[in-house]
């Protein structure tokens, strides 16, 4: 009952057990290895090589499996969580048997494709697993407690307040704040979301515009424009902030699109690889 | 000139129509008297639209004027135009005011003076009364109402209600939404309103539409404005509209000035009544809500039945056969009327019902015989039901949240299956039969209406309970005669959100604290800042240690949530634990863990601050919360997606929403309220509680939205269930489907049937994936640990023994 009463990252699920069995993993495929020296030197075609290979190829299914198990939502005593730890310690223990499994045979041919795909996509686990690890803390602290809506809601009334200022000011500034209003864009195109910037932010370029402007005022209309520039900036920073928003959000959704479709490209050079030598040897 | 009839029946609601149309039918002279200028005036007052439910389902109808389950305006409609064809006698516009003579010779006189005269009188007046009125010069101009039927009717009007009941802020609120508002109320703070509703009318406050006026009362009111007393003095309100909702005058005042005799009681409704209606005056009946008829079917029958009496023909009541099949398995098959009497006898908790309310609530329930060694099962498939002993000993295993089980006995007149109603702290399992056994299983609404109307019994309920809370605090070996001396002295205290129940460095105070249901903060004063250091759950003891140790108070403990505590005197309990060493060691190791958790604590100050802030958010009544990490959380929305996936197509979280501190999230999702606000007022009794403590709404709702007002925490959706979607693997393969989670499209569209009628939405909640193997859904979806789901008394625990 008391089991799950606070929270345990999927890392150090069950005090970290598919760690440990991914460790164990490899000092059983690397023992063999080193202890035995067939006659013709390692390679996939030994009985050794067979087995890591074989293992290898059920490892690799396995891991692909977490797609359909993470959208099986059915009854059972399964966890995501559980699944997730041991995805990540044994697909890094698969770089051992599969790296053994080959002898370090390489040469330009399809077994070595299988096996480079296998290490992209294993270096692009690895790289999510560090997003997983990052981001969230990141985009929590970004957020200070305030949801993309309601920053979206906050920038609307600091327009309002920034035209309210503009008011007493000389209608180049009304101008610029219209800018701001008009060609501030959060979001957009890929290149703008996952580098959180804008080169041509309506808002950075009035707040540059107004200090330009405001040189050489009367003390009170340069105290005015001092205040819209101060305005200006609390919309910048919230505007950034929500641009990260979205970065980080993407961040995290991205790095799947690239470790999945090079898993089922795996898969593809992995069974032609299986054939392949299937079909020298018969 | 007056006339004279063999039988005047007063009011014309369900219970009086139904008696008209059959006096009509058996070619009675009667007239039906009715003050307002149409019937069934209480139904007539149910909000418009309103879908009127026939319950109980296994009470047969009786009555020459049909009714069925339906909208308020259907069933108006039917009865308006079978009482017409049945030939009742109806006049309107006959209030009633007194009522002389005797059987065979009644004069009933009207408001104007008219004078009704006759043999048998037949009251069915309801039990909304009068409806009180402001009280002040000018409270019946024509600006001044007081009901409304619909707040829509009114668009950019200043409006002032006046009253702080449920009714007065309903109103206040719908009106506010395109008027300008006031709410005028006496006392300065709510007082009896529901939660939702507070909720909902402060929320309101904040806008620019409505405003409370607390400590305010009218001194009067003109034609266009009103004028009120308030704490700075006098204020005038220019209005075109004064709502007045300040309740009803119960009818008790009038019937007895008929003569009619109540029991001793002061707060008794129901005059003392045979078991054919007939008061203590002869000739002069009592029907309907008045005579505890809860429901539209149980007036009707009885309305029914009371003209078969008068015309000599005697009818055994209309739940007769059922109450005979329910009480056929009593040993010796007694007949009914005996059978009830024995259960009476038998059971405490009847003591003080009339038999038509005993025969209401058996209605409800079911009696099982066992045999010695048979185990005990439920059999209404609903948990929280309770068992009540009618005859010999049951046997039941208790765990209690150490893990310790031990086995106790009920005998006859005890009950089980308490928990439910409590905070369940305990698990009951192994229930069975030790002797031959009479069992009585009432579902959990007929117990919740037993305790409101019967003081005896709900002093009985509470007195047991209390007990077994102690028991299961202290120890289970404590008999209740042990326990005697503490419980005769506890005093029930009450505190509301933020009231101190002990305070630090007090010195005269030695009293110790049983909390029953809530929870508290603990927390002590230092570097001029108040910092938690723990949160005790319901069940817990404070307080002990200024007893034990004799010294003054080392920490201010705070209600987390409105709590109730038995307050027990240090000079009860002391020698109480004096005489029992084993008890004292046990309390001395219970403050040494908490003194070790509160290090914790003080190590890591912003535990504290969590504590805090969870505590603020309302998660010390929780009884299980989902909680996310942020610092885990990959915003996936997978748990979204199983609880969708698993849940007709609809989440019953909403991962991004609700307050965040720190990393700590509390989505928006069911916490499992140790006493669920939405439970507070359904119709037809949809929410559910098990005994592990899942709130769960089964297919009986009908989609009135109560709950969804009534939880403060904004849990629960009101949506049509969405389509079947094609399987995981056609849309993974070929595209098809929109995939898992909820279709947000689908569901925002308006959703209409075959013949384009749109489609009734009903109430959604989390049921805590309640009998899935493997628990929740979200949480076990979720693929880093992030979303976890607990009990916030464990979770409070655990933040104090990591150190
Ligand atoms: C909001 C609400 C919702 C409800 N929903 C349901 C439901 O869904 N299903 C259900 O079964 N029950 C429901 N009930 C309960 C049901 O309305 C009552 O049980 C039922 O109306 C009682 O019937 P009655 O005939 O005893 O009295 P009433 O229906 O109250 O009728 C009494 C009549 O007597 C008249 N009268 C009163 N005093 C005098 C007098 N001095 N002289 C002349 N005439 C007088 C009144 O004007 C009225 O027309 C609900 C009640 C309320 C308040
Ligand atoms: C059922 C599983 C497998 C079988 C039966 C198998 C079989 C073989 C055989 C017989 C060879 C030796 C071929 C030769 O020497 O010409 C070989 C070599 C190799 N295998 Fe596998 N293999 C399997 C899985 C894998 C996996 C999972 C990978 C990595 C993704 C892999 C990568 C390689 C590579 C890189 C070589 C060396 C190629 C070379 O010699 O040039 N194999 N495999
Ligand atoms: C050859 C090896 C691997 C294969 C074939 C593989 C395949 C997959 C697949 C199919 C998914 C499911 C994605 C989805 O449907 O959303 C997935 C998810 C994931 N993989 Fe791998 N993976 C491999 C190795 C690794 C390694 C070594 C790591 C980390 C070190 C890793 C980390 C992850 C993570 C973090 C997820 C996301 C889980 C989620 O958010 O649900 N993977 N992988
Ligand atoms: S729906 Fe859940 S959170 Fe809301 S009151 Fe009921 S039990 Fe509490
Ligand atoms: S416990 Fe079940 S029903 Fe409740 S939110 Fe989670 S998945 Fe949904
Ligand atoms: S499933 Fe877990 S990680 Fe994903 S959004 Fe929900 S809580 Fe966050």
């Amino acid at each position: 009952m008391t089991a799950a009463a606070t929270h345990e990252s999927f890392l150090e699920y069950r005090r970290f057990r598919w760690l440990k069995l991914g460790i164990g993993l490899s000092i059983l495929s690397l023992l063999p290895f080193f202890v035995m020296a067939p006659p013709a030197g390692h390679n996939g075609g030994t009985w050794l090589g067979y087995t890591l290979g074989t293992i290898g190829a059920l490892l690799i299914l396995w891991l692909m499996w977490l797609g359909i198990r993470k959208r099986r939502y059915g009854p059972g005593n399964w966890s995501l969580k559980g699944w997730l730890s041991a995805h990540v310690y044994l697909g890094l223990a698969l770089i051992v048997v599969a790296t053994l499994h080959t002898g370090f045979e390489f040469g330009w041919n399809i077994h070595t494709l299988a096996y480079a795909l296998m290490i992209l996509v294993i270096l692009s686990g690895i790289a999510g697993l560090f997003v997983y690890v990052r981001v969230p803390t990141l985009m929590t602290g970004n957020r200070r407690s305030q949801s993309l809506d309601a920053m979206a809601e906050q920038i609307v009334e600091i327009d309002g307040e920034a035209a309210n200022v503009a008011l007493g000011l000389s209608d180049e500034f009304a101008d610029l704040v219209r800018m701001s209003q008009n060609e501030t864009r959060i979001g957009g195109s890929f290149r703008r979301i996952v580098t959180a910037r804008d080169p041509n932010c309506g808002t950075a370029r009035a707040i540059a515009r107004a200090r330009d402007l405001a040189r050489n005022l009367d003390p009170r209309t340069a105290q005015r424009a001092a205040e819209l520039v101060q305005t200006l900036g609390r919309k910048q920073e919230l505007v950034q902030r929500a641009r990260r928003d979205l970065r980080y959000k993407a961040l995290m959704d991205l790095w799947l699109y690239i470790h999945v479709p090079l898993s089922f490209a795996l898969l593809i050079t992995l069974t032609a690889h299986i054939i392949a030598v299937f079909f020298y040897w018969g | 000139m007056t006339e004279r009839y063999e039988v005047a029946i007063l009011g014309s609601g369900p219970a009086g129509l139904s008696a008209g149309a059959r006096a009509a039918q058996r070619g009675m002279k009667h007239i039906v008297l009715e003050r307002h200028d149409i019937y069934a005036q209480t139904i007539q007052r149910y909000q418009k639209g309103k879908y009127v439910m026939a319950t109980p389902d296994n009470l047969p109808l009786r009555s020459d004027i049909s009714f069925a389950a339906g909208s308020r305006e259907e069933i108006l409609g039917i009865w308006g135009e079978q009482a017409e064809a049945a030939g009742v006698n109806l006049r309107y516009g006959a209030n009633v005011q007194a009522i002389e003579g005797e059987k065979g010779n009644f004069r009933v006189t009207l408001q104007g003076g008219d004078v009704v005269e006759a043999a048998n009188l037949v009251l069915a007046i309801g039990d909304q009364g009068e409806l009180r009125k402001v009280g002040v010069p000018g409270d019946d101009l024509p600006h001044v109402q007081y009901q409304l039927d619909d707040p829509e009717a009114f668009e950019n009007e200043t409006i002032v209600v006046i009253g702080g009941g449920d009714s007065a802020i309903e109103n206040a609120v719908a009106l506010a939404r395109q008027n300008r508002v006031y709410i005028a109320y006496r006392r300065p703070e709510w007082a009896r309103a529901k939660a939702g509703n507070i909720t909902a009318v402060e929320k309101a406050n904040q806008g620019d539409n409505l405003d409370i006026l607390f400590s305010t009362s009218p001194e009067k009111i003109e034609t266009g404005k009103i004028v009120m007393r308030t704490p700075e003095g006098s204020r005038e309100i220019a209005c075109h509209r004064v709502i007045a909702r300040l309740g009803g005058i119960p009818p008790r005042g009038f019937l007895e000035r008929c003569g009619i005799r109540f029991p001793a009681d002061k707060n008794a409704r129901i005059p003392e009544l045979s078991l054919t209606y007939e008061t203590n005056v002869p000739g002069l009946y009592v029907i309907g809500a008045p005579a505890g008829a809860a429901v539209i079917k149980q007036c009707m029958n009885q309305g029914y039945e009371v003209i078969e009496t008068i015309s000599g023909n005697p009818v055994e009541p209309a739940d007769e056969p059922v109450l005979a099949e329910k009480l056929a398995g009593l040993p010796g098959r007694p007949p009914v009327s005996e059978a009830l009497e024995l259960i009476r006898q038998q059971l405490p908790l009847f003591d003080e019902l009339t038999t038509l309310q005993l025969r209401e609530f058996l209605l409800d329930s079911e009696a099982h015989l066992l045999f010695a060694g048979e185990p005990v099962a439920r059999t209404s498939g609903k948990a929280g039901t309770i068992l009540l002993i009618g005859d010999g000993v049951v046997q039941l295993d208790l765990t209690d949240k150490r893990g310790a089980t031990q086995t106790v006995t009920r005998t006859t007149g005890d009950f089980i299956g308490d928990v439910g109603f409590t905070s369940g702290q305990r698990r009951i399992s192994n229930v069975k039969a030790a002797t031959d056994c009479v069992l009585i299983e009432m579902a959990r609404r007929s117990v919740v209406k037993l305790l409101a109307s019967s003081p005896k019994a709900r002093d009985i309920f509470e007195r047991t309970v209390v007990i077994r809370q102690l028991q299961d605090s202290l120890s289970g070996e404590l008999t209740e005669q042990d326990l005697g001396p503490l419980l005769d002295t506890a005093e029930v205290k009450r505190f509301a959100v933020g009231d101190a129940l002990i305070k630090e460095g007090a010195t005269d105070d030695k009293s110790i604290y049983f909390i029953r249901s809530g929870s508290v903060t603990i927390s002590s004063h230092a570097d001029g800042k108040e910092t938690v250091f723990g949160v005790e759950p319901a069940g817990s003891l404070v307080g002990e240690m200024a007893l034990l140790y004799d010294r003054p108070r080392t920490a201010t403990v705070t209600a987390a949530i409105d709590t109730e505590a038995l307050k027990i005197d240090g000079s009860v309990f002391k020698p109480f634990l004096d005489a029992r060493p084993d008890l004292r060691t046990k309390i001395d190791q219970a403050v040494h863990d908490r003194v070790l958790r509160g290090v914790a604590y003080q190590q890591d100050p912003w535990r504290g601050a969590v504590a805090d802030f969870l505590v603020g958010e309302g998660i010390g009544e929780a009884t299980n919360a989902l909680l996310i990490d942020e610092a885990l959380c990959v915003r996936c929305d997978n748990c979204e997606k199983a609880c969708a996936e698993t849940h007709e197509g609809i989440a019953r979280l909403d991962r991004e929403a609700g307050p965040t501190f720190r990393n700590l999230h509390v989505p928006i999702s069911c916490r499992h309220c140790e006493n669920p606000h939405c439970m507070a007022d359904c119709p037809p009794n949809a929410l559910n509680r098990d005994e592990k403590g899942e709130v769960w709404i089964d297919n009986t709702c009908i989609g009135c939205g109560n709950c969804a007002a009534n939880c403060p925490y904004g849990v629960i959706r009101m949506a049509v269930p969405g389509p079947k979607k094609p399987g995981l693997l056609q849309w993974l393969l070929f595209g098809r489907g929109p995939g898992p989670g909820e279709d947000e499209a689908l569901l925002k569209m308006k959703k209409v049937d075959k013949d384009g009628k749109e489609l009734p939405k009903f109430a959604k909640k989390c049921d805590l994936c309640r009998g899935v193997k493997g628990g929740p859904a979200c949480v076990r979806a979720c693929p880093t640990g992030a979303a976890i789901r607990v009990n916030p008394a464990d979770y409070f625990q655990s933040m104090g023994g990591r150190s």
